[in-house]
């Protein structure tokens, strides 16, 4: 929490949100941290801790109750949902837990989604761009098939490659290995290992496993929402003000 | 092609059969839309036809239509003469000639002038009431269908024997009169004169034909016994929806009563606004429930895609181009089933115009219909219309879906 607001790509500042309803219910609270470039970071925490909510909130899927995050310093509660829209295709790359590609698409077809969204690309540009994207996952064979026809691991690994399509520097990815046997787990990280190592990008992955974490540069745990400081992590765990 | 293009194909396609039932209802809508306003027109003009064709376009007539003016009247302002019986006047338009040559200067059309009398016709010692009108056959073939409606003989007929006469056909079957036969024409003005049977004609309007006969000029005055006695100039003009303005012109002129065929039709042509009034509601009817067909699909496509719209909207497409997949959906829909449309209205067209009619007051064997381009356009442009608000509704609440309600839901 000390890169200098130059070169931060994500910034929370007292981030808090809450759902509204008859009883309302706190997703995550006082949250301040900063995403700078080439970072490796993991977020760890028990289920139902907010993990989700706090990746939805730094992708700017979800808006903060109160709080602002900032994306190169640049706030993000009072733009227009077309601006908010075009910060999120051009900046950040999502992962979700589950592939969330769409079915009636190929591979080929889902990556260039993002692409023909913001159109900056011709058509035959985003075409090469996307089938190149799919062959460094060592999905060469797989370009053409739509999701059903491939396993969890291939999908998951096209997910991540759409994440990628408008070359964001930074990706989001929640529980990117939660639903795949060890060997795809194995592979889905190295690639996002690669993305910081050899692209230069910066990661935040959620993630439950504690030892794909500790092979990261960095962790923060979250626990009932709010974030417990390193220093705390290796035992302690201390009620969360709600 | 566009990415929006892209996915509402993508939804279509993938959902053929419930696709498929809403193009067939918008379609069946079209179709049966152009169906019903190429009949319903089709035989309004028919009518309209048969009306223009009856009667002259417009009839000057010497009559006036308010009675003269009474001196009283003209002294004195309050008074008012309700109920007046007219001095008998000599009947008959007054320099016939005269005004037929002034009116022929500006009226783009052909006059002709007529002589009309009541008679009773005798033939076999039957007697038949019928409209005896005095034609001059070479002008009259400018001013009416009558040349065209001739069965038996021609108008020329009338020319070559002393007292010539053409009847109605009905008319002459009733009185079982044939062309040679010798029949006598009495008048209520006290004429009698035996007149050849030299033509027949059919109008199709069974009442001309049972109680018309032609004759004439000079005939017919002798029959109404006042020489050089013209009541009627019969007018035709080439717009015959001109007519009334026309007509009005003549009546300011002339001062003579001259009534165009719309305000001598004006109860039928009124029945044809409730007619067409019925038609657009039942068309519009139509239409509107081949959209409920339409609104079905594009909000089971939202409601089945609510994750896909999460995706999308998650990956950065804003609420306007999702808003526009949904609403292409419904237009591709609307489209494909306007075209379908025009091919069963069509089809239904074609069928419809080889079912053979026998009707005894219609003179057609077949329904007339008409193929006007304009059904064709009114009938998609409704549909497209229709098909557009059916799809807003769904496809804006769709659009407004915050994805991360559905992600976490999935989660
Ligand atoms: N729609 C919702 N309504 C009420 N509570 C919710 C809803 N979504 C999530 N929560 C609650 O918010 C908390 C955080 O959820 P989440 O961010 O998904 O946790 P994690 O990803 O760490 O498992 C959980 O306790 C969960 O029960
Ligand atoms: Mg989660």
């Amino acid at each position: 929490m000390n890169a200098s607001a130059g070169n931060s790509l994500i910034e929370a500042r007292g981030v808090i949100r809450i759902l509204p309803g008859i009883v309302p219910v706190t997703l995550v609270h006082d949250i301040d941290l900063t995403i700078g470039n080439n970072e490796f970071v993991a977020i760890t925490g028990p289920s139902g801790s907010g993990k989700s909510s706090l990746l939805y909130l730094l992708g700017l899927l979800d808006m903060p109750t109160a709080g602002e995050v900032l994306i190169r310093g640049r706030a993000t509660t009072d733009m227009e949902e077309d601006e908010r829209a075009m910060t999120r295709l051009a900046t950040l790359g999502f992962v979700f837990q589950f592939h969330f590609l769409l079915p009636e698409f190929t591979a080929l077809e889902n990556v260039m989604l993002p692409m023909r969204a913001l159109g900056a690309l011709p058509p035959v540009a985003m075409r090469e761009r996307a089938a190149m994207l799919l062959e460094s996952f060592g999905l060469t064979d797989h370009i053409g098939k739509r999701p059903d026809q491939m396993s969890g691991g291939q999908r998951q690994r096209v997910a991540v490659a759409r994440s990628l399509a408008n070359d964001p520097p930074v990706v989001l990815a929640d529980e990117p290995t939660g639903s795949l046997d060890s060997q795809s787990s194995e592979q889905v990280f190295r690639i996002l290992r690669d993305l910081v190592e050899v692209r230069s990008k910066s990661v935040v992955a959620v993630t439950h496993d504690l030892d794909l974490a500790a092979r990261m540069d960095r962790r923060m745990q979250l626990i009932d929402g709010g974030i417990v400081d390193g220093a705390q992590m290796a035992g302690a765990s201390r009620a969360a003000p709600v | 092609m566009s990415l929006t293009v892209d996915i509402a194909l993508t939804h279509v396609r993938s959902r053929a059969r419930q696709t498929l039932v809403a193009v067939a209802g918008v379609a069946t809508g079209v179709g049966f839309s152009i169906m019903m306003a190429s009949l319903m027109v089709g035989s309004q003009n028919d009518f309209m036809r048969q009306l223009i064709d009856a009667l002259p376009h417009i009839a000057v007539s010497d009559e006036q239509r308010e009675p003269q003016r009474q001196p009283a009247e003209l002294a004195f302002g309050a008074v008012r003469i309700y109920g007046l019986t007219p001095e008998r006047r000599r009947e008959g338009i007054k320099n016939p000639m005269a005004i037929m040559a002034a009116l022929s200067a500006w009226v783009p059309g052909a006059i002709a002038p007529s002589t009309k009398t009541q008679a009773i016709l005798r033939y076999a010692g039957r007697d038949f009431a019928a409209s005896v009108t005095g034609i001059d056959p070479h002008r009259e073939r400018y001013v009416s269908a009558l040349p065209t409606q001739m069965r038996q003989g021609t108008l020329a007929s009338l020319f070559t024997a002393g007292n010539a006469i053409i009847l109605g056909d009905r008319l002459a079957e009733k009185m079982g009169a044939r062309i040679g036969s010798n029949i006598t024409v009495q008048t209520g003005e006290g004429a009698h004169i035996g007149a050849q049977v030299v033509g027949l004609f059919h109008s199709g309007v069974r009442q001309v034909d049972e109680s018309t006969a032609y004759v004439l000029v000079k005939t017919a005055q002798i029959l109404a016994q006042q020489t050089g006695l013209i009541n009627e100039l019969r007018v035709r003009v080439r717009d015959p929806l001109a007519a009334r303005d026309i007509a009005q012109r003549i009546e300011r002129e002339t001062g003579y009563k001259s009534i165009a065929w719309q305000e001598a039709h004006e109860d039928l042509l009124s029945s044809f606004v409730v007619r067409n009034v019925v038609m657009y509601t039942v068309v519009g009817a139509i239409l509107l429930v081949a959209s409920f067909g339409t609104y079905n699909i594009i909000s089971t496509i939202t409601h089945e895609k609510a994750r896909d719209i999460a995706i999308l909207k998650s990956l950065g497409l804003n609420e306007r181009t999702v808003r526009r997949i949904f609403v292409l959906e419904a237009l591709i829909i609307g489209l494909a089933g306007a075209l379908a449309g025009f091919l069963l209205g069509y089809l239904l067209c074609v069928a419809l115009g080889t079912i053979e009619i026998n009707n005894p007051f219609m003179d057609a064997n077949r329904l007339p219909l008409v193929y006007d381009p304009l059904h064709y356009a009114i009938a998609g442009l409704v549909a497209l219309v229709s098909s557009f608000a059916a799809g807003y509704a769904p496809a804006r609440k769709a659009a407004r879906v915050h994805p991360v309600d559905i992600i976490r839901g999935a989660t």
